[in-house]
């Protein structure tokens, strides 16, 4: 495909022959300036501050100045570290029950989306909308609600659940963040479910009506098996999410009441002002092999499911 | 999946089709129960919503009261004018939308690039290598790298609105470079042969027949560079220096501390920081959805 351009003499495409042996056509050199460029800026961004951050956990570094390596003391200290473990539990804790509500609720959702209804398409529209607003505004918005508006409904309605702020108990703050991550993690779930309700043929629907099975019957031994593998999708790249949690908690709870609801995002950010940053670097980095791993399930999980699709 | 992907996404076709793909003949005619239970589940969406519009169109007077469900009376916009006043709005406006345009460009023009290349050569270790370099940044969350970023760009004088567009698009490239990666595999070699064979050079065929076949690829980048882009809290909130040069996701936590009991004030701020992207939504909710789907089953 090189060959028209590179008889053309004077144009930025002459190929980058060289005294190659191999008998593939030279690449032309626009694709590497395609290429370059953004390799550059990735590297001088992303890779080089990872390089950077896993190198400095390894020292004291305070984040300026001097320092000196002193090997796995930053580890072995986060490791005793009760504020480190509990963010660590916290944020595990609060992802898998987060996962779950999202994606009970968007697989329902989504059964419902892709039955005979009217106003589909607006429906639908309505159920994506979350995605799209500010999680740190939607936060405070939801803020405004727990700490006003529903203690009031609960002193009106005599609930007396309900009449302290969730937001101010530290036993029970977290659902608020679940509450507020669910409501604008569902959507994406809720698509991915959408497409693969969809992707189920009709007709095995048919030969179960046929057969006399009910809707229910139907949803638990026809949809709920065929959508297995998204059910995994969602789980994995919802857990990984929500591991990422910080917007929603500093627009609701800034880690408080006390530490209660302090995620591992937030322990980490602790480190520009805590004079702890070489040990919010290791922090960061067993973060980051924890990301890894998901990933890695992640990648096999979707390959096997494609392998059987 | 990339190929079950690509099938889908031949190029010509606007991907608005997911939404309109019909299920099969099977069941009874539409079913009353599921679509108002439906109904009623939307109110879940709404009900902050609502609580945004109505609280910020009432006086502060009248807000204090917590009862955010009730409509205003009288109707006041005092709200917008004390919001827009306290968070300087059209300078925050202008900065977010400097940071999202930047992005949104950004993330089209280098993504697109790149992909092409990949794409086109993938028989070379270069330009494989390459792919999943770029890919291995989609599974490394922000917190990890936060800390070095903030004084990287302190370093090279990018503790700025600008710093911010930067690292937006390098975090939207690994998921944008796939997509486009296996948008173009699907795309026919024949077109760009024969522009070839006419004496265009590679730009020339990227510019003027790869890119414009790309262009519901391109929408979908786009969507998501700026939904991110213009959401995103995290990232300017750590890397911008000077609390004036913000943007408005993070503008918003002025309300936090003070003026805590003009609520009507900082509903309405928050509203304005809202709408921008509702509105784009309201316009591009088929490829926002189609969107999701792509990106999730590759």
């Amino acid at each position: 495909m090189v060959s028209a351009t590179a008889t053309r003499p004077g144009s930025s495409d002459v190929a980058d022959a060289g005294p190659r042996t191999d008998r593939r056509p030279p690449v032309s050199r626009t694709f590497y300036l395609f290429l370059i460029p953004t390799l550059v800026l990735f590297t001088l961004s992303i890779t080089l501050p990872a390089v950077m951050g896993i190198t400095l956990s390894f020292t004291d570094s305070v984040g300026f100045g001097e320092f000196q390596f002193t090997g796995l003391t930053n580890y072995v200290a986060l490791f005793q570290d009760p504020a480190i473990r509990s963010s660590y539990l916290f944020t595990i804790g609060f992802a898998l029950v987060t996962v779950l509500l999202v994606n009970v609720l968007a697989f329902l959702l989504a059964v419902g989306l892709t039955a005979r209804i009217r106003a589909k398409v607006a429906l639908r529209a309505v159920f994506v909308l979350p995605m799209v607003i500010s999680g740190i505004v939607i936060a405070y918005v939801f803020n405004f609600l727990f700490s006003n508006s529903i203690p009031q409904l609960g002193q009106a309605t005599g609930i007396t659940f309900l009449e302290q702020s969730l937001l101010a108990d530290p036993d029970l703050a977290w659902i608020t963040i679940v509450v507020v991550t669910a409501w604008q993690a569902v959507p994406s779930a809720l698509l991915i479910y959408i497409a693969g309700i969809l992707s189920i043929p009709g007709e095995v629907y048919e030969a179960a009506a046929m057969d006399g099975a009910s809707a229910r019957r139907r949803l638990v031994s026809i949809t709920l098996p065929l959508v297995a593998g998204y059910v995994v999708i969602n789980m994995v790249i919802g857990f990984k999410n929500f591991l990422n949690a910080y917007d929603i908690i500093v627009g609701l709870t800034n880690g408080g009441p006390g530490t209660a609801t302090r995620s591992v995002a937030m322990t980490i950010f602790s480190g520009f002002t805590g004079g702890d940053y070489a040990y919010q670097m290791a922090n960061a980095t067993i973060f980051f092999l924890i990301a890894v791993v998901l990933a890695v399930a992640q990648l096999r999980l979707t390959r096997g499911r494609s392998a059987l699709s | 999946m990339t190929a079950q992907t690509l099938t889908t996404t031949t190029p010509g076709q606007v991907p608005v089709r997911r939404g309109r793909l019909r299920r099969r003949g099977g069941e009874e005619r539409t079913s009353r129960g599921t679509t108002i239970a439906l109904v009623v589940c939307t109110l879940a969406v709404f009900a902050p919503l609502y609580a945004t519009l109505t609280m910020s169109f009432k006086t502060t007077a009248q807000s204090v009261d917590g009862q955010v469900f009730s409509l205003p009376s009288p109707i006041s916009i005092d709200g917008f004018v004390e919001a827009w006043r306290l968070t300087n709005f059209p300078r925050g406006f202008a900065i977010s939308l400097f940071v999202t345009v930047v992005t949104v460009v950004g993330t089209v023009a280098l993504a697109s690039l790149a992909a092409y290349a990949i794409a086109r050569n993938w028989d070379r270790r270069f330009f494989r290598w390459s792919f999943y370099y770029l890919l291995a940044a989609m599974f490394l969350p922000f917190p990890v790298l936060a800390l070095s970023q903030v004084k990287l760009t302190g370093m090279v004088g990018l503790a700025n609105p600008g710093g911010v567009a930067l690292l937006h698009v390098m975090f939207q490239l690994s998921f944008s470079v796939l997509l486009f990666t296996a948008f173009i595999r699907g795309l026919p070699e024949e077109l760009e042969e024969s522009a070839r064979l006419d004496g265009a050079t590679t730009w020339t065929v990227f510019r003027y027949v790869v890119f414009p076949m790309m262009a519901p690829m391109s929408a979908t980048v786009a969507i998501f560079a700026f939904l991110a882009s213009w959401n995103d809290f995290m990232m300017p909130s750590l890397i911008t220096a000077d609390s004036t040069l913000q943007t408005l996701p993070v503008l918003q936590s002025v309300f936090q501390s003070q003026f805590s009991s003009s609520y009507n004030v900082a509903f309405a701020s928050y509203l304005m920081a809202m709408a921008p992207a509702i509105i784009v939504y309201l316009f591009t909710q088929r490829w926002v959805m189609a969107g999701v789907t792509q990106g999730a089953i590759k």
